[in-house]
């Protein structure tokens, strides 16, 4: 019994970096209708920024992301606005055809730069403290830090997009690009400016990622997968419906493991087609579109 | 000099061609009715002037500023709103956030504000929490104007503001345009509904075929001309 608590517990854990892997995804989407299949791939690039940067400075990860996030928002938007807008238009392949290109080119820069040595980012104690439930049931404060953020994250991003002007041309635009622009909202700078966000967001993702377990240049298009799952599963457009989502995946996979190790993401990814099967929409989608 | 002015305005949508070299021009404070037949060109202009669709430079001249191969996000701080055809609110905001997004790029200090909206439509105060898909018709075009207001136009531009709708509800919506009408603001209508347009219009352009077919004041023309004009001969 104890087990299996402890494995629900787990799941709605990791669940949390689930949800923050999917929340930029989420984010980049419901704006400019973009699938970003480089997604995994730049939390990755992400990641070793903030190594780059601790490592350089002696700094601790955690007020290293912090530097590197405006550096990091600066990227995403020049990126947005120099190379990603162009591929935007009715024709879905372009925008796929891009960031596919762009995730081989990420992953073959990071191999050549960084090796395809593990990485991790050092905390000290902080990386193997845990609170004690009782019962034998313990939790670790880097899962549930991560699992806190994501939740934070998805409260931020809820307020900038319903509590701010910039979060109302965000759906505006997402809404209907020809009249967004007559309202003044120049469609390419909104974009950016959602990109860039999103890449703050998976800055906070990339810290998390390095934190709890070894990265490499190659992990990206597992985690990309991970994140779309999360997505699909809590339904397009609504940023609790993703929070959901990761933590659906997480229970699956930890769920999963419980019954058979070898099965832990087997069972993630049986989740997700069960999902599509019975609420094609997600389970929360938005009431439009 | 007029306030705005277009010269040999041309529009294509791929190889078809929807205005053939339009000309006209219209001062501070009129009323301008364009009328004309379904295809005929009359929203194409409308989105030609607002920026949707681009021409050259000189093809539009805003008090003798060329405007015409400026994007819609520019023309509308210029002080130039469009209503478009069918409302087109933003779904996923309320009816008081579509009323927002309106000022959202606004560069020009001006009379209308929220509660100026609300006091012009006051049914909009009542529904402002509401979604937009959850009004009826008349309050969608409402919100329409009013978003549109927003900018604190110079130049409203209205796309079939009485399409679908009820004739008093109609009559409703255009109520309204004496009081906007009253802030200095010219408003140049796209009409099917000939009568309506007669009635408030100071001019009135026919447009058939993407080339105009006929100007004039409404009193000065006939039914026969109107009839020629709008259906040809």
């Amino acid at each position: 019994m104890t087990g299996w608590l402890d494995a629900l517990i787990q799941g709605v854990l990791l669940g949390g970096l689930y949800a923050l892997f999917a929340a930029g995804l989420s984010l980049m989407f419901g704006v400019m209708r973009l699938v970003n299949l480089a997604h995994g791939d730049i939390i990755v690039l992400a990641a070793f920024a903030i190594l780059v940067v601790a490592g350089k400075l002696g700094l601790d990860p955690f007020v290293a992301a912090a530097l590197a996030a405006p550096i990091l928002f600066v990227i995403g938007f020049t990126l947005q606005f120099v190379l990603l807008n162009r591929t935007l238009g009715r024709d879905l392949l372009p925008p796929l055809l891009v960031t596919f290109g762009l995730s081989i080119i990420i992953q073959n820069g990071l191999l050549q730069t960084f090796s395809a040595d593990s990485q991790r980012l050092r905390s000290g104690a902080i990386e193997t403290a845990s609170i004690p439930l009782g019962g034998g049931i313990a939790i670790g404060v880097v899962p549930l830090l991560t699992l806190l953020s994501a939740i934070a994250v998805i409260v931020v991003l809820n307020m900038i997009f319903y509590r701010t002007s910039i979060g109302r041309a965000f759906r505006a635009t997402s809404d209907d690009l020809e009249v967004a622009e007559l309202m003044g909202i120049e469609i390419s700078r909104i974009f950016a400016t959602a990109m860039g966000l999103a890449f703050v967001v998976i800055t906070i993702a990339a810290l998390y990622l390095g934190l709890r377990a070894n990265f490499d240049p190659t992990i990206g298009p597992a985690r990309l997968l991970y994140a779309f799952e999360a997505v699909i599963i809590g339904g397009l457009g609504s940023f609790w419906g993703t929070l959901a989502g990761g933590v659906v995946l997480g229970l699956a996979q930890t769920i999963g493991a419980r019954i058979d190790p070898e099965w832990q993401i087997l069972a993630g990814h049986l989740a997700f087609l069960v999902v599509l099967v019975l609420r094609p929409r997600g389970l929360f989608p938005r009431a439009q579109d | 000099m007029p306030l705005l002015e277009t010269r040999n305005l041309t529009a294509f949508y791929g190889d078809f061609q929807a205005l053939y070299g339009i000309d006209m021009s219209f001062d501070e404070g009129e009323t301008i009715a364009i009328i004309g037949a379904n295809g005929a060109g009359k929203s194409t202009f409308l989105k030609a002037i607002a920026g949707l669709i681009h021409g050259t430079p000189d093809s539009v001249r805003l008090e003798g500023t060329p405007i015409g191969a400026r994007g819609a996000a520019d023309i509308v701080k210029l002080g130039i709103a469009l209503v478009p055809e069918g409302r087109r609110l933003f779904p996923s905001l309320t009816v008081e956030e579509n009323l927002l997004i309106g000022g959202y790029g606004r560069k020009i200090a001006g009379p209308w504000t929220l509660d100026r909206v609300y006091a012009l439509f006051p049914i909009l105060r009542e529904r402002r929490s509401a979604a937009t898909p959850a009004l009826s018709g008349g309050q969608q075009q409402m919100a329409a104007i009013g978003r549109a207001l927003m900018s604190n136009p110079r130049i409203l531009l209205c796309d079939e503001i009485s399409l679908g709708l009820a004739p008093i509800i109609i009559a409703d919506i255009y109520a309204a345009l004496p009081q906007i009408k009253a802030e200095g603001t010219s408003v140049v209508l796209v009409e099917q509904d000939i009568v309506q347009a007669m009635k408030v219009a100071d001019r009135v352009y026919c447009f058939q075929e993407g080339r105009l077919s006929l100007t004039g004041r409404p009193r000065e023309l006939t039914r026969e001309q109107i009839h020629r004009a709008y259906f040809g001969s």
